[in-house]
């Protein structure tokens, strides 16, 4: 073998990851990743509320007893949504830039609307999200939930999502904006996966798929509970408000 | 068969272009689409008027010359088979067509039809390519390769570099190409040498010819005229993603 290896690739420095297209897609499906099991998580935790007021209220306090560590999640939540958000107008912007004219005729094949319509998928979600914290947990907009507390002197999450979801207009911004969310998943949970590399010939079709039912699943669940709410399947306690 | 055709016409780079209507009149349906455009464009010589501009070269589907974007789809509906290759049988009599270049702002648009697609040649130039120093010509079967790899880096070098991928991309997203010329040299042991260094070169380049950013859409796949996967962008996401770890 030669024993000098004289090298004709030209020396190349590497870009930094974020600056690259490959970078940023790994930016929005590591992001993306961690959304995915939020998004999981959340539904189920509060699908707890079918089980009753005690479960959903001890499900509720278990998480504010996690003190720090609860605010340390939150924080990097809020930092990973506006890492996502960041690079998707990043991406979205590069993107258009990079064809000008478009063709009288476009004839797309594999590509989805929701594919395609990711970034307003996003935006509508963006804006559902912030809605839902000044509503839920910061208890902005009804300010009367603050005072909830169940027999046991816990806040009341059950009473409170209860009475947030009997208002049809809030339930049904919910139901839309789970909508777009699902949407939204139809395309990511494949992508991801795609741009991680976790993927070959035989795991596309599936993977697409797997996309699919997992954006179905994460509607069913979360319409549930407006759903369930409005046709009386969890009701407010007995007794009435304390 | 007569076909109604309405085509792109661009003076040059600078100048404006529009969809122009033509008929094309008395066709085989033997006939290729390029040997269509030839008779649209001897009746157009004949009248005295500029003949349209489109690429090609082999016409016998192997080369990557040959382009446009045809009823909205590069190289036209018919699966795997590029332009050269597609057959005015494919078409029915009286049909309406719209012709229109491979269009992104990294193939800027030189005559009517043809685009300058130089950017993938810069891509080649960055890290297409194997290094070999000197030497003679090596044994054959000196160096083991498995049929498995030797299938997979085939597939991926069947890659003709006719940018169908980037015209069909929403995003105008070189990404399908790019990936192919990487997994290629990838799976075989004399490119593994330099794999790192290639693909952060390569992608480098990519980025710096202002191709757009792939999201996955898929359209890359079902436009290539030589059937390469998306598989080979995973592929490439992974030899960047180590190259990037590993590099630091």
């Amino acid at each position: 073998m030669s024993a000098v290896q004289v090298d004709t690739m030209s020396v190349h420095q590497p870009q930094a990851v974020y600056k690259t297209s490959i970078g940023k897609k790994i930016i929005m499906a590591i992001t993306g990743i961690t959304f995915v099991g939020f998004i999981t998580g959340h539904m189920l935790g509060n699908l707890q509320i079918f089980l009753g007021q005690d479960r959903l209220n001890a499900y509720a306090e278990a998480l504010q007893g996690l003190g720090a560590l609860l605010w340390f999640i939150r924080a990097f939540l809020l930092a990973f949504i506006a890492l996502h958000i960041i690079f998707a107008i990043i991406l979205y912007f590069e993107n258009r830039s990079s064809r000008p004219i478009r063709n009288v005729r476009v004839h797309n094949i594999e590509s989805s609307l929701a594919s395609r319509t990711k970034i307003f998928s996003g935006l509508l979600i963006f804006f559902f999200v912030t809605y839902h914290l000044l509503h839920f947990t910061l208890i902005v907009t009804n300010p009367e939930y603050a005072a909830l507390k169940d027999s046991l002197g816990r806040h009341d999450v059950y009473s409170m999502m209860i009475l947030g979801f009997q208002n049809y207009i809030i339930s049904g911004v919910y139901i839309l904006a789970i909508l777009s969310l699902s949407f939204h998943l139809s395309h990511s949970v494949f992508s991801l996966f795609q741009t991680l590399g976790l993927n070959n010939a035989a795991w596309v079709p599936r993977l697409r798929m797997i996309s699919n039912i997992f954006a179905v699943l994460i509607f069913i669940g979360y319409v549930s509970i407006p759903v369930g709410i409005l046709f009386n399947l969890a009701k407010l306690p007995e007794g009435g408000l304390l | 068969m007569n076909v109604t055709l309405y085509i792109w016409r661009q003076k040059n780079a600078h100048a404006k272009g529009k969809m122009e209507k033509y008929e094309a009149r008395d066709l085989s349906p033997n006939m290729s689409f390029l040997e269509m455009l030839d008779v649209v464009n001897e009746d157009l010589i004949t009248q005295g008027v500029e003949p349209i501009h489109f690429d090609h070269d082999c016409r016998e589907g192997i080369c990557g010359a040959c382009s446009l974007v045809i009823n909205g789809r590069p190289h036209g509906k018919q699966h795997a088979t590029t332009t050269c290759e597609l057959r005015m049988r494919h078409f029915k009599d009286g049909d309406t067509i719209y012709v229109e270049p491979f269009r992104a702002k990294a193939f800027p648009i030189v005559k009517d039809l043809t685009v300058d697609r130089g950017a993938m040649d810069r891509i080649m130039q960055a890290g297409g390519f194997v290094s070999v120093n000197t030497g003679g010509m090596p044994d054959a079967n000196a160096i083991p390769i498995s049929k498995k790899d030797s299938d997979t880096a085939m597939d991926a070098a069947a890659c003709i570099g006719c940018g169908a991928c980037v015209a069909a991309c929403p995003n105008a997203s070189a990404m399908l190409f790019v990936a192919a010329k990487v997994s290629h040299l990838a799976y075989l042991p004399q490119g593994k040498v330099e794999a790192k260094k290639r693909v952060q070169a390569i992608v480098s380049q990519m980025d710096k010819e202002g191709f757009g950013n792939c999201t996955n859409h898929l359209e890359c796949e079902a436009a290539c005229p030589k059937e390469i996967s998306v598989k080979f962008i995973a592929k490439m996401n992974r030899e960047y993603m180590r190259s990037s770890v590993v590099s630091k």
